[in-house]
């Protein structure tokens, strides 16, 4: 996979200057420096992000998690460019991107960003099996290429038999499972994910947060929004994100913390609802 | 456990291991397991309440075993806790204390406070989530146990979240 279609400008000249290969190994696959986003709306200015730094190695499974307003999911938009910020910069695998064009913005996120909506933004005229395919052959797979990738993901996401349905004829936990499917048919390096269980039922949460799991152990980098802290606790990391900054940056299951040494059965305080 | 103990016993006699492990199968993984020195010792202090009633049952190759089961009074005493409602938990809460007295003890910083307490949730969100799925999804009441817990954990850190917004 390549950062540049053969038919990106090349308008970004600091893009092109961490010559690839020369990096060291330790360059995060995401890096972000004192990005600002200010929505201008009706009213006095609201600064959604003021100054965010954030870094996500490859591999790392982190949500962000934080109350709704703090502007988590602008942060998110910001990461996978469908926003652009005010100040600050970022860079992916390296390549400083917060000055690329949208339509450059565009090759990326069908090659080497996946995101995924809390409400699926499905392509709703179009079944199931174009909605996952149309990405693998804007990418420049081949049919054949796109069906193959298309079939073992349904198959994954156990959507077999659901190829020919449309958008609409599926419960919200399939149509997440579609679009998941859609955001990872380019298999990219980065899964940025907008509070995916957010209009789901428990079931479909809990459906939500095995598949993350499941791609997250296979190597998928992650990045997550979300207000629900069960989803949130999936994550090796949880960025607690306040009012526009980020108040907290924790290694979940690293350290147990000091104190409850004798805690029957590890979370047993929590379980015995007050006896 | 006292009353589980009792609850247990209303279906027939039963000894003190057969109960640990009916109560383990029942209760799963996340709740905390009573070691079975717990569970004779509070069976001989129902027994002496003259809520249960041993009975000794030699056996040749083993020591011999204690079988209970319930009197009536027991009976009564089950009944009675069915009746009533529990407590809803927690309106005394520790870390509540530390933060209201956080300041005027220029002792702790409010917001690593709730950072600190925040982390020790999640930790315990994702402690949870785990036994969840390694629990049998089919067995229904430890699964609502820690589908319980785990709203209770949500609802903390909401409620951090508003003492941030409060205190900051």
């Amino acid at each position: 996979m390549s950062d540049t279609g053969p038919t990106t400008p090349p308008e970004d000249p600091e893009a092109a200057v961490p010559a690839d290969g020369a990096r060291p190994a330790a360059e995060p696959l995401l890096r972000a420096e004192g990005l600002v986003k200010t929505h201008h709306g009706e009213g006095a200015p609201a600064r959604a992000v003021r100054g965010v730094d954030l870094t996500v190695r490859a591999g790392e499974f982190v949500a962000v998690t934080g109350p709704s307003g703090a502007g988590k999911s602008t942060l998110l938009h910001l990461l996978g460019g469908l926003q652009r910020p005010d100040e600050g910069a970022l860079w992916l695998d390296g390549a400083r991107v917060d000055g690329y064009s949208e339509a450059r913005w565009a090759v990326l996120r069908r090659r080497r960003v996946g995101i995924v909506f809390q409400f699926f933004n499905l392509v709703s005229n179009l079944t199931v099996a174009d909605n996952v395919e149309l990405p693998a052959l804007l990418a420049g797979a081949t049919p054949r290429q796109a069906r193959a990738e298309r079939a073992s993901l349904l198959a994954e996401l156990g959507l077999e038999g659901r190829e020919r349905s449309m958008p609409a004829e599926l419960s919200g936990g399939e149509q997440q499972r579609v679009a998941l499917a859609r955001a990872l048919v380019n298999h990219p390096d980065l899964l940025l994910a907008d509070e995916p269980a957010g209009s789901l039922d428990s079931k479909g949460t809990r459906e939500v947060m095995r598949l993350l799991q499941r791609f997250h152990q296979r190597g998928q980098t992650i990045v997550l929004v979300t207000h629900d802290a069960r989803l949130a606790s999936v994550a090796d990391r949880v960025v607690s994100f306040f009012d526009g900054r980020v108040a907290d940056d924790a290694e979940l299951g690293a350290t147990p913390g000091p104190g409850r040494p004798g805690r029957p059965g590890g979370v047993g305080g929590l379980v015995d609802l007050g006896d | 456990m006292r009353l589980a103990l009792l609850a247990l016993l209303a279906r027939g006699p039963a000894h003190g291991y057969e109960l640990k492990l009916e109560l383990e199968k029942l209760l799963g993984v996340a709740y905390p397991q009573p070691n079975v020195g717990q569970i004779y010792v509070t069976l001989g202090r129902l027994e002496k309440a003259g809520l249960i009633e041993g009975e000794e049952i030699t056996q040749s190759s083993r020591p011999n075993k204690k079988t209970y089961r319930l009197t009536d009074a027991g009976r009564e005493a089950v009944d009675a806790w069915f009746e009533e409602t529990s407590d809803e938990p927690r309106v005394r809460d520790e870390f509540f204390m530390k933060l209201a007295l956080a300041a005027s003890s220029g002792l702790a910083d409010h917001l690593t406070l709730i950072n600190r307490q925040r982390r020790q949730y999640l930790n315990s969100m994702r402690e949870l989530s785990r036994l969840s799925a390694s629990e049998d999804r089919d067995n229904r009441i430890p699964q609502l146990l820690i589908e319980g817990a785990m709203l209770h954990l949500q609802a903390d850190l909401d409620w951090l979240e508003r003492c941030q917004e409060e205190l900051e």
